[in-house]
């Protein structure tokens, strides 16, 4: 381009590379920590079964045919919802706190997981795209699932086009931003108690499952649309991260740098929304893990986007599948939805956020 | 001619900003835009790398029209640091090697990590590499933000107020380091500037605007006293002290408010005596 730099003559920074060398091993150990965390996750419960023989069967080997049963119909899809939804939350809340320039957000913090709620509560009772089978956990039935995740979606929308506007319109300080994603919070769950008290008994049921997220309810079929979304969500925000590094100097430097920054903004929100919807439709409302997993991340291995996505991801299927894996063990011989258990560990670090002036 | 400006005119909504805006600037040359606040100084800046779209006018880079550029085209040649960068927990290699976003792939090279290894030395500021820039002065951030700017690796760099945030030395230190840039690799730099002692000193060439319109352009000589009274309202004088052109108000305002008009030698000429 520039003939007339001679800067390619530099040395590689050793040190530099020590230091970047440092957090791609953080990343990794968490993988590792993750996928021994997913073996004890599934051992553990009603019936124990012993970690290796977990190793055995899920690298296709029969121990018997009990084991098989339990592992591949029940364990399993669970515990892997668990880190496709805490992957998913964790990305999106990542992806969310750098487009509103604001340490708070998350989709829970910002309203918009309970607008997917309150749009799966309208498809379920109205279009009857759900219904209660039993009275036992994770027996909430969709038999549309893709209408039910298309009206959460455009609720997701809704509630997201509102909470831009409000962040540009005032140019808000994060603050504003969150009370607003209060105020929606507080409105959609409004809605939903209105729905719930015009529903019938099994759609009753259904809704009120919803009020506490879940992940034991997906099946297989459930999982493979989450996962190809979390999935693709994840790589458009891995791709993007140079991006999101321009965008966190400033919008004007990032500009400066060829970033086309409101088309950024408004396609990260959008896929942001669609990873909340699909799993709220799904799994139904899981608080905090959006907001807490970056900021632990942050703390290990700084702001750098590069490695705080993937880091993020990695976290948040940890935080989610350990927390299911407790919400399982604690009361048993019943299961706690999980998303008890996230608000529980939630709101103390948000509160922490809160008044620590949530420095990024 | 490294950057051409024809015609340029940009309104914010119905008012107008800029207008009938025209200058053409060349490789190695340090240009300063001059003005009072509020007369789109910082807007023709983002005029010209397209952060801003003017409402006519042409604006080129190394002969091709800047409509005609993708956004990492125009990145490739021109760098802008702007007035406010943001900070957060990444260190000070990590804010320059952003800089080379306009010429990464999929991810950084080793030419990527070579040449931000080499700014930092070049700039002096070695010591930076590896500390958190939440935790850097205004001063050092500057640097930062020019050298991120710097190894963009564009013909042309847009500064916005460079050193308006800092103190005497840094002041010194950021726009020695730009002229010595300038010098070594014949880039060109356009900057706006409040102080007109430090424009005097570092530019060679001088943009004043006033009223949307370019009120004078040209180098040195042109910058007068009646010109900067014309373009600021206030009345100056303008002398040498060592051989370096000074500007000083003629009123100064004491620390009671009443005006102290500032005595001056019998011919009325040269208003600061050299000592």
């Amino acid at each position: 381009m520039n003939p007339g730099l001679h800067f390619a003559d530099g040395e590689l920074p050793a040190d530099y590379l020590k230091y970047t060398y440092r957090k791609v091993l953080w990343i990794l150990g968490g993988i590792v920590a993750l996928f021994l965390l997913l073996i004890l996750s599934i051992s553990v419960g009603a019936v124990t079964i012993p970690p290796y023989e977990v190793f055995l069967t899920l690298i296709g080997q029969n121990v018997t045919d009990k084991w098989d049963r339990i592992i591949w119909n029940i364990r399993l899809p669970q515990a892997l919802t668990a880190i496709v939804c805490g992957a998913g939350l964790a990305v999106a809340g990542v992806a969310m706190q750098s487009i509103l320039r604001n340490p708070l957000a998350s989709p829970f913090t910002l309203g918009i997981s309970n607008a997917g709620a309150f749009g799966a509560a309208v498809a379920i009772i109205f279009l009857g795209t759900g219904r209660m089978t039993s009275t036992t956990a994770g027996a909430v039935m969709i038999n549309n699932p893709y209408l039910t995740t298309i009206v959460a979606f455009i609720f997701c929308m809704l509630a997201t086009i509102a909470i831009i506007t409000i962040a540009k319109v005032k140019a808000s300080s994060p603050e504003v931003v969150i009370l607003a994603g209060v105020a929606l919070s507080s409105l959609f769950t409004a809605g939903v108690m209105f729905l719930q008290y015009f529903s019938d008994d099994a759609q009753l049921a259904a809704v009120v499952h919803w009020t506490f997220g879940d992940v034991g309810r997906a099946g297989w079929s459930e999982f493979y649309l989450m996962a190809g979304i979390v999935v693709l969500a994840c790589i458009y925000f891995i791709a993007n991260r140079w991006n999101y590094n321009a965008m966190d100097a400033g919008d004007e430097t990032a500009k400066g740098l060829g970033v086309n920054v409101e088309q950024l903004r408004n396609v990260g929100m959008i896929v942001a929304a669609l990873v909340t919807a699909v799993l709220v439709s799904f799994l139904g409302v899981i608080g905090f893990v959006g907001l807490v997993c970056p900021h632990m991340v942050r703390r290990i291995i700084g702001d750098e986007q590069r490695y705080l996505i993937p880091g993020s991801i990695v976290m948040g299927g940890i935080l989610l599948l350990a927390s299911d894996t407790v919400a399982r063990l604690i009361v048993a011989p019943y299961v706690l939805p999980v998303a008890i258990l996230t608000a529980f560990m939630g709101a103390p670090v948000f509160i922490y956020l809160l008044l620590r002036g949530y420095n990024r | 001619m490294i950057l051409g400006v024809d015609e340029l005119k940009f309104m914010y909504r119905n008012k107008g900003i800029l207008d009938e805006i025209a200058f053409s600037i060349n490789e190695g040359e340090i240009v300063a835009i001059l003005g009072p606040n509020g007369v789109g100084k910082t807007t023709l800046l983002k005029c010209l790398n397209r952060i801003l779209v003017p409402k006519q006018g042409v604006v080129t880079v190394g002969g091709d029209t800047i409509t005609s550029l993708d956004l990492m085209e125009i990145a490739r040649r021109i760098g802008y640091v702007p007035q406010r960068v943001e900070t957060g927990r990444l260190t000070g290699f990590d804010a320059v090697l952003l800089g080379r976003r306009p010429h990464i792939g999929w991810d950084v090279t080793e030419k990527d990590l070579r040449i931000v290894e080499a700014a930092f030395r070049s700039f002096g500021i070695d010591r930076l590499r590896l500390h958190y820039i939440d935790e850097m002065s205004g001063g050092e951030l500057q640097m930062i933000a020019i050298a991120r700017a710097f190894v963009q690796e564009p013909k042309i760099l847009l500064l916005d107020e460079p050193t308006s945030a800092l103190d005497l030395k840094n002041q010194i230190e950021i726009l020695q380091r730009i002229n010595a840039i300038v010098a070594e690799h014949n880039i060109a730099v356009v900057m706006t500037v409040h102080d007109l002692n430090t424009a005097l000193r570092y530019a060679d060439r001088f943009i004043l605007l006033k009223d949307q319109y370019v009120h004078t352009c040209g180098d040195k000589s042109v910058v007068t006293a009646e010109v900067i009274e014309a373009v600021y309202g206030v009345p100056v004088m303008i002398g040498e002290l060592a051989g370096v052109t000074c500007v000083i108000p003629q009123c100064l305002c004491n620390g009671n408010g009443r005006k102290t008009k500032i005595p001056t030698d019998e011919e009325g000429t040269t208003y600061v005596r050299n000592s």
